[in-house]
């Protein structure tokens, strides 16, 4: 097949670009370490989530040294926690939020940041941050996938609470 | 001269309904796009956030869906009687598709605009994707299952114009534009499977009450299974345009007939399996499926950086040959008083700016910035809102004359138009854009929250919703000129050359192609295999994780303020 010279190196241009975008994507992946939202949440019975060890009292747990687990249940307009109180994680530590639906596909996006899944009804959704803050900082949560008449008010709070006011109170035991 | 009316008086009679309704879809669909610009950026708001839903799926689909397909299904019959030189084998068959496509789309519009009024127990605001357990009424349904049907009898009316032409020529190379028209079907063969099986199966039952459950996941990938090659179902007429027409507008020929048949052949192959890059963020899907998806997605930017290619030297060839000189002054040269020329050109523009938004949302990790935020609907509306909708709109003026026999109303006016439609367009996506990198949500009626603001780097929020609503006004001014401009021709009288509707042989011809290239079993053999590779573990684990039906019952989409109030009233007590 007849191909122009100008077409060879433009060809061979558009392959370089498409090659160094994986290359990108494979380092942000094994390099820096941002793993997608993938399976490992595994799945639920959304209609009793109240039988979950977890789910049934969502909230945060200490679940090792510096390592916190946020169990949060998104509704129809609303989380839990979130919404009616906030979301507390303590500042400096590797929090990890499984998050599921007891209706409905939602979105659950903390305003200005990366941290963001879907939330689809029978499955958890887990990812892992960190919030490095010095003192206290509040974060604003959204649903961002469309989940009915009243989805723009769906919003809530995440409050990162520095080391040193960190109680057990804050905590679901 | 004779033109195409005079040479095939009843398939442009099914051309001018199809254009028809298209133009109607896209009169409704634009109406309400302004109305959401004014409305979530809170310039204008006249009605109540609840039907801002019901206005944003009728958006998306008479928009996305109705005038897109309507119209690609005009351009590739005239595509295929015309480059074929074979009239359709039976107009019945014709007119079959017209009107069952017709059908359907009317039964989802009544079904979403039934939204807009409580008294009428019906509703589908679920917007364009559907996702379940958000139930619609079943019309909504049934309405798209007819539609896809509709556009399937259309694909086999034009294999059966391929077949009569090959009974008759059996060693000829087929022709360019038959040869887009059948691969691009065959890739819409492919894909419509998926969204076929998620609303006869499974959607349509479960809004009946026939089954109780669905399984959210499995009919969300059904859909991103269909949902991405859909883009390109928009996309190849258009292409189709920029390689056989833009070339003869810009005054010259197409620079080569074999890329563009790679390029065809490539998208067959590779526009299906790449749909999870639409799920990247979607729990219980294992992170080597996203990974395969992405990387084929990527290679899928091959045929549109080849295109590019292809066109700009097509187009500077043109402007050669109209005495254009130099490394750039040749651009001058170029017709840029014909509305058909400028508002494909500007389209192929905007889509360069689209398709490095698309790659920023293609690589698996950045995504997780821009996932859902109002970038999206920046991005798309770049692409399929202008490389697709304005080039659709500029072939119009080209091949309206040919369809009807009358000359375009008003050529300034038509001009005014596609450069109003641009002007908009860089207004709104450009803010939509910024917009979605501060985390502004996209499908959202009052993206203005009561526990916290967006901080704008660079401008401000304020700006930048000023600059979402003005340029959606302006789109929405540009398909009222458009309308007023294709009425104005359609009223008129019949003259006898509309419009010089010969297209050149291209600088290589289709004899330099490989014989390969013109294999349609083999390449969609290939896409078949392709797709079951990329597809078969990720439904196999989402079936065996949750069920085939899965658990979730269906929660229809309110109708009633009050229902909703007592909703939102319960959920923040703090707010309210």
């Amino acid at each position: 097949m007849d191909i122009h010279r100008y077409e060879k190196v433009w060809l061979a241009g558009a392959l370089l670009l498409i090659v160094g975008f994986i290359a990108t994507v494979s380092y942000g992946a094994v390099g820096a370490g941002i793993t997608m939202v993938n399976d490992e949440g595994g799945q639920v019975d959304h209609d009793s989530l109240d039988e979950h060890p977890r789910f049934s009292e969502p909230g945060t747990y200490a679940d090792g040294p510096n390592e916190y687990d946020v169990y949060v249940v998104a509704y129809q307009f609303g989380f839990e926690p979130g919404t009616q109180e906030p979301i507390r994680v303590p500042a400096g530590s590797e929090v990890t939020f499984h998050v599921t639906s007891r209706d409905v596909t939602h979105g659950f996006q903390v305003v200005g940041t990366n941290a963001n899944t879907m939330v689809i009804p029978g499955q958890v959704s887990t990812i892992t941050v960190r919030f490095d803050e010095a003192g206290t900082e509040e974060y604003g949560l959204l649903c961002n996938e469309y989940c009915g008449a009243a989805h723009h008010a769906m919003e809530g709070r995440i409050e990162v609470v520095p080391q040193s006011q960190w109680n057990e109170s804050m905590e679901v035991s | 001269m004779a033109t195409f009316v005079d040479r095939y008086p009843a398939e442009a009679k099914a051309i001018q309904a199809t254009f028809a309704v298209a133009f109607v879809s896209l009169g409704i669909g634009a109406l309400f796009g302004a109305i959401q610009a004014l409305h979530r950026t809170n310039v204008f708001r006249f009605m109540d956030s609840v039907d801002y839903y019901t206005l944003l799926t009728g958006h998306g689909v008479l928009l996305a869906l109705v005038f897109t397909i309507f119209f690609l299904a005009g351009v590739f019959q005239w595509g295929i009687t015309e480059s074929l030189d074979t009239p359709a084998p039976d107009i019945r068959l014709t007119w079959a598709w017209v009107g069952l496509m017709t059908a359907g789309a009317t039964f989802a519009a009544v079904a979403i605009l039934a939204g807009l009024f409580p008294e009428i127990p019906m509703s589908a605001d679920v917007l364009y994707t559907f996702y379940a357990p958000l139930q619609a009424h079943p019309l909504f349904y049934v309405g798209l299952a007819m539609f896809i049907v509709g556009t399937w009898i259309a694909g086999a009316d034009w294999f059966l114009s391929y077949r009569t032409w090959r009974r008759d020529n059996p060693d000829e190379r087929i022709p360019l534009q038959a040869f887009m028209v059948l691969t691009t079907m065959i890739m819409w063969y492919v894909s419509t499977l998926g969204v076929a099986v998620s609303v006869v199966f499974f959607l349509i039952p479960w809004s009946l009450g026939l089954v109780d459950t669905v399984n959210s996941l499995l009919t969300r990938t059904l859909f991103w299974y269909f949902g991405h090659p859909v883009v390109y179902f928009w996309l190849m007429p258009a292409y189709l345009l920029w390689y056989t027409v833009l070339p003869k507008l810009a005054g010259g020929r197409l620079f080569s007939d074999p890329l563009a048949r790679a390029v065809f052949v490539l998208f067959v192959l590779l526009s299906t399996p790449v749909g999870i890059h639409h799920q990247y963020l979607d729990p219980g899907i294992a992170e080597g499926f996203k990974f395969i998806a992405m990387t084929n997605t990527m290679f899928l930017l091959l045929p549109s950086l080849l295109t590019a290619f292809t066109v700009v030297a097509s187009v500077e060839h043109g402007a050669r040959q109209r005495g254009g000189e130099g490394y750039l002054r040749w651009l001058g040269a170029l017709p840029w008083r014909d509305p058909a020329f400028t508002g494909m050109a500007l389209a192929g523009l905007m889509f360069a700016a689209g398709g490095f938004s698309g790659m920023i949302n293609a690589g698996m990790n950045i995504n997780y910035l821009v996932h859902n935020t109002l970038w999206v609907p920046g991005h798309f509306h770049m692409t399929v809102g202008t490389a697709v909708a304005l080039t659709f709109m500029a072939g119009t003026y080209w091949l309206l004359p040919q369809i009807t026999g009358k000359a375009v109303y008003s050529r300034p006016i038509g001009l005014l138009q596609v450069i109003v439609w641009f002007v908009g367009m860089v207004f709104m996506s450009n803010a939509m854009h910024r917009g979605g990198l501060l985390g502004i949500p996209r499908r959202t009626a009052e993206p203005q929250y009561a526990n916290f603001d967006f901080a704008a780097a660079v401008g401000s929020v304020g700006e930048l919703r000023m600059q979402i609503a003005f340029g959606g006004v302006l789109l929405f001014l540009s398909v009222v000129l458009f309308l007023f401009n294709v009425a104005a021709t359609w009223a008129d009288d019949r003259v006898g050359t509309p419009v010089d509707d010969a297209i050149p042989e291209p600088l290589s011809p289709a004899s330099g192609a490989p014989l390969v290239l013109d294999n349609l079993a083999l390449w969609t053999l290939i896409a078949v295999v392709l797709v079951v590779l990329a597809y078969t573990l990720p439904i196999l684990s989402i079936v065996s994780d949750a069920g085939l039906l899965g658990s979730s019952t269906g929660s229809p989409v309110a109708i009633t303020l009050e229902a909703v109030a007592e909703t939102v009233a319960a959920a923040l007590p703090g707010v309210w």
